[in-house]
């Protein structure tokens, strides 16, 4: 399976090659490679332990690699990280603010620490932390929590930022505002990788995914590479009153099932502009024609059953 | 420099916010002294030359302002600093300021700031209430003893900072640092006077930081001059625990 792992050399900001991490007999990160382009929204996913973490806090510098190459903006976070650390955010998985500091005093010193810095009070208003303010760190929310934690990756305007989990415990809305914010990061001419388990949200979000598993990089693409390469079919549905033999030989239509005067058609590639295209063609415009795409997270599944197979 | 003092202006405000760290800096010490200078006074005019010469001539508060000095001090050294480090390291928070690009430095200067700082604000509660309520003396020689406090504060940081890097958990502080802490209290000269001890008990509080410390403080204070001797011991024990904390010190 060939793994593209370059972006545009020129405008790559993170390129990781053969990236390993060995704890005693552990190997959490087992040659990873897999290159951010500026401006993308990279998304990695994997189950727990795979490796997502381990890699990049080896890239943000937080660990150091047992061997292989880092570069993030040209830098190797191990041996550069104090030129490097003004320039990316970063948002971790696990960790923790002082019990009786409160939002405002995060973000004023998060702010104060880094020499170009953005206003932390509008910072604090995109990310719905402006009423809780004055509230302690202790006395906060695990949405909260996360929420400020997302916004103190942000205060230095970074180039990079990594978000690791980032909304793990917040509220369907609150995900979904989180996504809108996470877009205009991108839009404000950051990198943004991100970490995540949700596949809604990798869909949602990414431009390209590095799918992880045992320490190592089982596939790169766009959501929509991934899921055409590894979720299989499409399937248009519909109901029909009489036959349709002539359905099987329109393009991309690999099967058609009946059952009574419902009809499933399986098939690859823009099926369901085929097969309307097809049923128009032949006078018939059924109310309820609708396509049920395979989504990413079957993609994911997919690829990890390659993965089990392979001895 | 505009790092440091954010992080310490923050720092203080935490302390200051805590009620146990402010039991600790400012309670306990006043406590101590009110109840010994409330049991020895300070009677000045002992005929038991003995008894004179264990209060070293000079009346029990004389005595004791000095070395209550060196007790905020070590109390911020071996339970203040470390506790701060090793809770910190344990929630995460020493993760956090890492990742956002805090210089180790900056962490450890602010709470040493924030640790020496607040001691020093004790010291000289004391000092106010010990020589208005008790007629101590002030200092004999005000350089060589803020020269002893200054060593006192360096022995103290770096203690406080190595105990911080090799106490995995701020309930191992509570357990190691009060263990040395009332030790110290009891054989290094804030207890019963020095020359009341055996000497068994003086070979062993010589082992002690703070014996050195308050020997140091207290010869200026009292007009006895300055211990080249008690001043290299602390300032090796700054060096060493330097060292080995810098060896040691873990972000997690």
């Amino acid at each position: 399976m060939g793994i593209p792992t370059s972006a545009n050399a020129a405008d790559t900001v993170v390129a990781v090659s053969d990236l390993t991490r060995v704890y005693g007999h552990r190997r959490a990160a087992d040659g990873v490679s897999f290159a951010v382009g500026r401006g993308e929204i990279y998304g990695i996913i994997g189950p727990n332990g795979s490796g997502k973490t381990t890699s990049i806090e080896c890239v943000q510098g937080l660990r150091v690699p047992t061997s292989g190459t880092i570069r993030v903006l040209g830098l190797d976070p191990a041996t550069q990280r104090g030129a490097l650390r003004h320039r990316i955010g970063s948002q971790l998985q696990e960790s923790a603010l002082p019990d009786r500091l409160r939002v405002w005093e995060a973000l004023d010193l998060f702010a104060t620490l880094s020499p170009k810095s953005r206003d932390w009070r509008g910072l604090a208003r995109d990310w719905g932390l402006w009423e809780s303010r004055s509230t302690a760190f202790a006395d906060l929310s695990g949405g909260q929590r996360q929420r400020l934690f997302v916004a103190l990756a942000l205060v230095n305007e970074p180039e990079v930022v990594f978000l690791d989990e980032m909304t793990t415990g917040l509220d369907p809305s609150a995900r979904h505002a989180a996504w809108e914010l996470v877009g205009e990061v991108r839009d404000r001419g950051a990198t943004v990788v991100l970490v995540t388990h949700f596949m809604d949200e990798a869909e949602a979000l990414c431009d390209r995914i590095a799918v992880f598993r045992d320490g190592r990089v089982l596939a790169i693409d766009t959501p929509a590479g991934l899921v055409r390469r590894f979720a299989g079919e499409s399937t248009v549905q519909f109901t029909h009153e009489g036959d349709v033999p002539w359905l099987s030989a329109c393009e991309g239509v690999s099967a058609v099932h009946r059952s009574g005067t419902h009809f499933a058609v399986r098939g690859e590639g823009p099926l369901l502009a085929h097969v309307a295209a097809a049923l128009v063609a032949h006078g018939i415009a059924p109310l309820d024609l609708s396509v049920e795409r395979p989504t990413l997270e079957q993609a994911y599944l997919r690829i990890s059953e390659m993965e089990d197979r392979t001895p | 420099m505009k790092p440091l003092r954010t992080l310490a202006w923050v720092e203080m405000k935490l302390f200051l916010r805590e009620p146990l760290a402010l039991v600790f800096a400012f309670a306990f010490p006043f406590f101590m002294l009110f109840v010994l200078l409330g049991v020895f006074g300070n009677e000045r005019e002992v005929t038991d030359p003995e008894e004179a010469a264990i209060w070293r001539n000079v009346g029990p508060a004389d005595y004791y302002v000095s070395t209550y000095v060196g007790l905020v001090m070590s109390a911020a050294g071996v339970i203040t600093l470390p506790l701060r480090l090793a809770g910190y390291r344990e929630a995460g928070v020493l993760r956090r300021y890492r990742a956002a690009g805090v210089p180790l430095g900056v962490v450890l200067g602010s709470q040493v700031a924030v640790a020496m700082g607040m001691a020093m604000v004790a010291a000289a509660g004391i000092v106010v209430v010990s020589t208005a309520l008790y007629d101590s003396v002030l200092p004999e020689n005000w350089p060589l003893v803020l020269a002893g406090v200054a060593i006192g504060l360096a022995t103290f940081a770096c203690i406080g900072i190595f105990l911080g890097a090799v106490l995995p958990t701020a309930r191992a502080v509570q357990g190691a640092g009060l263990a040395i802490f009332f030790v110290m209290m009891m054989v290094s000269g804030s207890g019963p006077p020095d020359g009341a001890l055996t000497s068994q008990m003086r070979s062993f509080a010589a082992t002690l930081p703070l014996t050195h410390v308050n020997h140091l403080v207290q010869d200026a204070w009292l007009g006895h001059g300055w211990s080249l001797g008690h001043a290299l011991v602390a300032l090796a024990f700054a060096a060493l625990t330097a060292l080995l904390a810098l060896r040691w010190f873990r972000w997690e």
